[in-house]
């Protein structure tokens, strides 16, 4: 699947911003920053990640600056992220 | 017989029955230089460093400071640059509290001018590096009434204390606001200097407006002055509405305000007479718009309102739905003039706002306060001082004194603050005994405390959605996970006393 540079997100507090980018070693790297990341830093990336792999993304260089951000929320910035990076809608496929 | 000899004789006599002197002209002097000149050159009047020199300070003492200016306070920094330059070491900082804006704390810190701290409470990056470890000597937080108790009983002893204020005149007689046209700041009441300038060793006012003598009606008597140093600014009063203290417009703060009022309307203690509070924090400010209304609509007046007082508070008193306002601390610029302006606003020190010990103080005379917090636990327990990542960023302030005095407490908080539990199992940091927490308010429903079953049978009958606090905590997690422990390490940097003098908690650094 082809990835674009693509981003979704804010960095409003109880948001999280999502930048997507390719990457060429054919695995996930997510890079968080988060205001919670010690009490649920490895439940965001996995997150992050499990929503990712739904999505069939299994390549990518992830940023995400959280702010508190509840994992519906994680997960509807990451899906909107990847929508935007792979232009494949999952919505309305 | 010649009488002026004996009477002199009888003079001498009685003066040495009482162990006196006999009056001698030569010891009186009579001035005649024009009074307004004279004034000028009071001998209070000095320079800082002079001041300093005079006061006696030493290495190891201790100094102190009100924080009226809140995030505007220019005092705290000017003193302990001045104190670092000319060479003191080792001096206990005994503040009210501390905000922000003291940052430049933590390089004295280090270099060791402050050694030790005591305070209500820290923020920003001087509370994170003192979280993480930075000082040798836990910082000692006490609440506002514990503060003025330990000044007045000597457990905190006060060798200078360093008070800004917005008018001085050359004897000493100081206020947080200044009626001449050169007024250059006003903070209102001066409560929490107000122990300090009667129990200190020395007092040194530091102000940006000297003004002419009699500068009357004064919060601060000459009596209790020893220096008066005129500097440029004492404080930015366009900073003290701002950190916690600030107007809401986030909605959930707005149904909070909302359902407090309904608390407080039908709790029991709403009636002709009664008495009220407001903390800091949007929502428990934000209620009294809500509770004014119910004032009006029931014909229902307060007898005063205490804190912490703001412009919220004043205009109901301007309309006459508060008789009297007893103000520690003047929240915002409305409030200071009101208190400038009023004599019906009455200046409060700390010791008459909140301390256990004082019998006549306001917060025993009290009904009903509203207080935010950062964590209320299953027990009732409440934190504001310590964030849920165990980063010291708040202060206690009157919580634990209007909680414990007060015949209802109600503490008004989310149930979340992003991915924050406001609902826990355990305070990180015990501030505020759960025994005198009676309501606690959150969007998800109200909790109340099982010692107070006829509370909860009123808020009941009025309809309001009663929850078990525990279901609250269930909820919260629900939503968020479950959170991981807090890396903190072995080390106290902060020792929480209650109000009566006892060590409640401990805060200990964390490695994060």
């Amino acid at each position: 699947m082809t990835i674009n540079k693509a981003f979704a997100g804010t960095l409003e507090s109880g948001d999280i911003m999502i930048q997507i980018e390719p990457s060429e070693e054919g695995k996930l790297n997510i890079e968080l920053d988060s205001t919670v990341a010690y009490q649920f830093g490895e439940q965001i990336k996995k997150v992050i990640a499990d929503t990712l792999k739904e999505l069939e993304i299994t390549s990518a260089n992830v940023k995400a600056t959280d702010k508190g951000a509840l994992d519906c929320t994680i997960k509807a910035r990451v899906t909107c992220a990847a929508v935007r990076a792979t232009g494949k809608d999952v919505w309305n496929a | 017989m010649n009488a002026t000899k004996d009477r002199e004789n009888m003079i001498l006599a009685e003066a040495k029955k009482m162990n006196k002197e006999v009056f001698n002209e030569k010891n009186l002097i009579k001035d005649g230089t024009e009074k307004q000149e004279a004034l000028k050159k009071s001998p209070k009047i000095v320079t800082l460093e002079e001041a300093i020199k005079k006061s006696g300070l030493k290495d190891g003492m201790t100094i102190s400071f009100h924080h009226h200016f809140r995030g505007g306070d220019k005092v705290v920094n000017m003193v302990v640059d001045k104190l670092a330059e000319m060479g003191f070491k080792n001096l206990s900082l005994a503040a009210s509290s501390l905000q922000d804006v003291h940052e430049p704390l933590i390089e004295h810190i280090k270099n060791g001018v402050i050694t030790s701290i005591s305070t209500s409470g820290l923020r920003g990056k001087l509370a994170d590096e003192i979280s993480r470890g930075l000082m040798d000597t836990p910082v000692v937080f006490r609440s506002h009434g514990g503060r003025g108790s330990a000044i007045a009983t000597g457990e905190l002893h006060i060798d200078v204390a360093f008070i800004g204020a917005s008018s001085c005149d050359p004897m000493g007689n100081a206020c947080g606001f200044s009626r001449s046209e050169n007024a250059k700041s006003i903070c209102g009441s001066l409560g929490y200097a107000l122990p300090d300038a009667q129990y200190a060793d020395k007092v040194v006012i530091l102000t940006d407006d000297l003004v002419a003598y009699p500068n009357t009606p004064n919060s601060i008597s000459e009596r209790n002055v020893d220096f008066v140093v005129e500097v440029e600014s004492v404080g930015d009063s366009s900073k003290i509405a701002s950190g916690a203290i600030r107007d809401t417009k986030n909605p959930r703060d707005i149904l909070l305000a909302q359902t407090a009022a309904k608390v407080i309307v039908n709790s029991g203690y709403f009636k002709e007479g009664f008495s009220i509070q407001t903390g800091s924090g949007g929502a428990s400010l934000a209620a009294v718009k809500y509770i004014r209304q119910s004032m009006i609509d029931q014909n229902i007046h307060a007898s005063f309102a205490l804190g912490g007082i703001t412009a919220h508070m004043v205009k109901l008193h301007e309309e006459g739905l508060i008789d009297r306002l007893i103000d520690v601390q003047s929240f915002d610029r409305v409030a200071a003039e009101s208190i400038m302006n009023d004599p019906k606003h009455k200046e409060a020190s700390a010791n008459e706002y909140a301390s256990a010990d004082e019998p006549g103080s306001a917060t025993h005379a009290l009904d009903i306060v509203i207080l935010s917090a950062l964590e209320v636990d299953t027990d009732f327990n409440v934190n504001v001082l310590v964030g849920s990542d165990g980063i010291i960023r708040g202060a206690i302030g009157g919580h634990q004194d209007t909680a414990a005095d007060s015949a209802l407490s109600i503490i008004v908080c989310p149930l979340l603050r992003g991915r924050i539990p406001c609902v826990v199992d355990k305070v990180t940091t015990l501030i505020t005994p759960g025994k005198s927490v009676d309501v606690v308010v959150t969007e998800y429903g109200i909790a109340v405390n099982p010692n107070r079953p006829e509370i909860a049978e009123r808020l009941k009958a009025a309809g309001l959605n009663l929850v078990d606090i525990n279901w609250l905590k269930e909820r919260a997690l629900k939503v968020i996970g479950t959170p991981a422990p807090l890396p903190f390490g072995d080390k106290v940097v902060g020792v929480v006393m209650n109000r009566d003098g006892s060590v409640l908690d401990v805060i200990k650094n964390i490695n994060a």
